[in-house]
């Protein structure tokens, strides 16, 4: 079971949160403007990062907010959760597998 | 290939059992393949051995990074049933179970399937509905599948507590009679065996690190630990690490990968008959001819590559199979491990070409790949030898998610996944 340092409330038991998948997947401003393959992109496709991975989660047993968390998924080390609105770390970004 | 019979073995008794040969050679890599399979799991095998049995294709590799029997050929709960609910996966399911029935005697290696009965076991009115539906739909394609009520479902397995103490009852459960189980690893190992003997090269320790294209585009090769080896067909079937290899030539796949657990408790005398599944309270039991109650958990809710999950899945998983049979409460359990599972938005699997010409892609099987072994293996090497998908693999496109044909058994199966 994770230790989630959740920003609002600290650290707290993988079991209060639930994971809401992929962070920083903007849903499309204009979805009418899309094709098909831009829909099903925003839809289904995933990164899948072997390696650092950054994911939402929800404090669903505890504050309720949503916030997102940096994890290495091949060690399942967290190495930092964040506020919604926030960007990760600039050398975080891009890291894909 | 040495065959095996019952007169080769006692010959070998009396012999001392010293002139058994390898089942499978261990060669060099050749400077190139008509065909390379990336992964060396069942399906993989499977592929390369019907590639080279049916569909005349013997100049094929089966690279695999680690050894054959280590991915998740080796660690699923090796449950084998075709009753799900659309009639794609009727069709690809239902082609892999006709496919076990005569597996052990097509390749000369005994794969133990035991179609001792799955019985899938409804605990709410809608898991009563739900399973009737699935009843009915699968006689309708010829798939047997019969509804129990409690007591019946008692009488075909006595462990299980079917009293009023449960929090969530036993209703009543669908029991498909030609479900089972077989020996996993030695499904890897037969299908091994029968694909070298064929010619097909088994090359272990062989990470693939990259995919090579032409300026046109198609595939030419791959480049592996152990050098370049030329191809213009690539068939890639990496289970949970479908995804890291299909980006290596670019190709995004609806995929996420997670950890799936199971564990095994110490070996009792045989006292389950059958394969009991729980989709609702979440636990897959069945007892293996060495005694050990083999017992299936859930995924983590996190994507990972550990192979390794939470503690806390497999506890979840053992509180239902102590409601569910009361007499394992005191079973020890001797060991657990994980394996790493590719998942689709839609539960179904991804088995068909790419946008990328030569490059073929059998993956997203997810938490119930193993059955499909045979059947999936088949379809794959038609899929590749023709350069077109077969009729049972053909719905099965990465396309039907752009498409609205989605195959939506994760809603069917009415798990909370």
């Amino acid at each position: 079971m994770l230790l989630i340092n959740c920003p609002y409330c600290g650290p707290r038991p993988e079991a209060e949160f639930a994971n809401g998948g992929q962070a920083h997947i903007a849903r499309p401003a204009d979805p009418m403007s899309l094709t098909d393959d831009e829909w099903a992109a925003y839809l289904y496709m995933r990164d899948n990062t072997k390696g650092l991975h950054h994911e939402r989660w929800r404090h669903a047993n505890g504050c309720g907010r949503f916030f997102n968390a940096s994890r290495d998924t091949t060690t399942d080390v967290i190495k930092r959760t964040y506020r919604m609105g926030e960007r990760p770390e600039a050398e975080h970004q891009g890291a894909k597998p | 290939m040495q065959k095996f019979s019952a007169l080769s073995l006692l010959r070998a008794g009396l012999t001392g059992h010293v002139g058994w040969q390898r089942q499978w050679r261990s060669p060099e890599p050749k400077p190139g393949y008509d065909v390379i399979i990336v992964g060396g799991g069942g399906h993989g095998l499977a592929t390369a051995y019907y590639l080279a049995s049916r569909y005349g294709v013997k100049n094929v590799a089966v690279l695999e990074k680690g050894w054959i029997g280590g991915g998740n050929t080796g660690r699923n709960t090796t449950i084998i049933r075709s009753n799900y609910l659309f009639d794609e996966s009727a069709g690809i399911y239902e082609h892999a179970l006709k496919l076990w029935e005569g597996l052990s005697q097509e390749l000369n290696y005994n794969v133990m399937y035991s179609p001792r009965g799955v019985l899938m076991l409804a605990h709410n009115i809608h898991d009563v509905q739900s399973f009737k539906r699935h009843v009915h739909a699968n006689r309708l394609n010829g798939i047997d599948n019969e509804w129990l009520s409690p007591e019946e479902c008692k009488e075909f397995c006595p462990p299980l507590n079917v009293g009023g103490s449960m929090r969530y009852p036993i209703l009543g459960g669908a029991l498909q009679r030609r479900g089972g189980t077989a020996r996993h690893d030695a499904v890897a190992w037969g299908y091994a065996r029968a694909a070298d003997a064929l010619g097909v090269d088994i090359i272990e320790n062989c990470e693939v690190t990259g995919i090579r294209r032409a300026p046109t585009g198609e595939v030419v090769g791959v480049d592996t630990t152990r050098g370049s080896i030329n191809a213009k067909r690539i068939g890639v079937v990496a289970a949970g690490n479908t995804s890291t290899v299909m980006n290596m030539a670019g190709v995004r796949l609806p995929l996420e990968s997670f950890p799936l657990q199971a564990l095994v408790s110490e070996p009792v005398k045989p006292i389950f008959p059958c394969v009991v599944m729980s989709n609702t309270i979440h636990a897959y039991i069945s007892q293996s001819d060495k005694g050990e109650m083999v017992i299936g958990a859930g995924t983590d809710v996190y994507t990972s590559y550990t192979q390794r999950g939470g503690l806390h899945i497999v506890n979840h998983t053992l509180d239902a199979i102590c409601e569910l049979v009361p007499a394992f409460r005191r079973l020890r359990m001797l060991r657990n491990w994980g394996g790493l599972v590719d998942v689709t938005p839609d539960r179904s699997p991804i088995v068909a070409k790419t946008p990328v010409s030569g490059l073929y892609v059998n993956c997203g099987w997810g938490t119930g790949g193993f059955k499909a072994t045979p059947g999936s293996g088949e379809v794959f090497a038609s899929t590749i030898a023709k350069d077109e998908p077969n009729k049972i693999n053909a719905p099965f496109t990465i396309e039907r998610f752009r498409d609205g044909a989605v195959i939506d058994e994760a809603a069917a199966a009415a798990v909370a996944h």
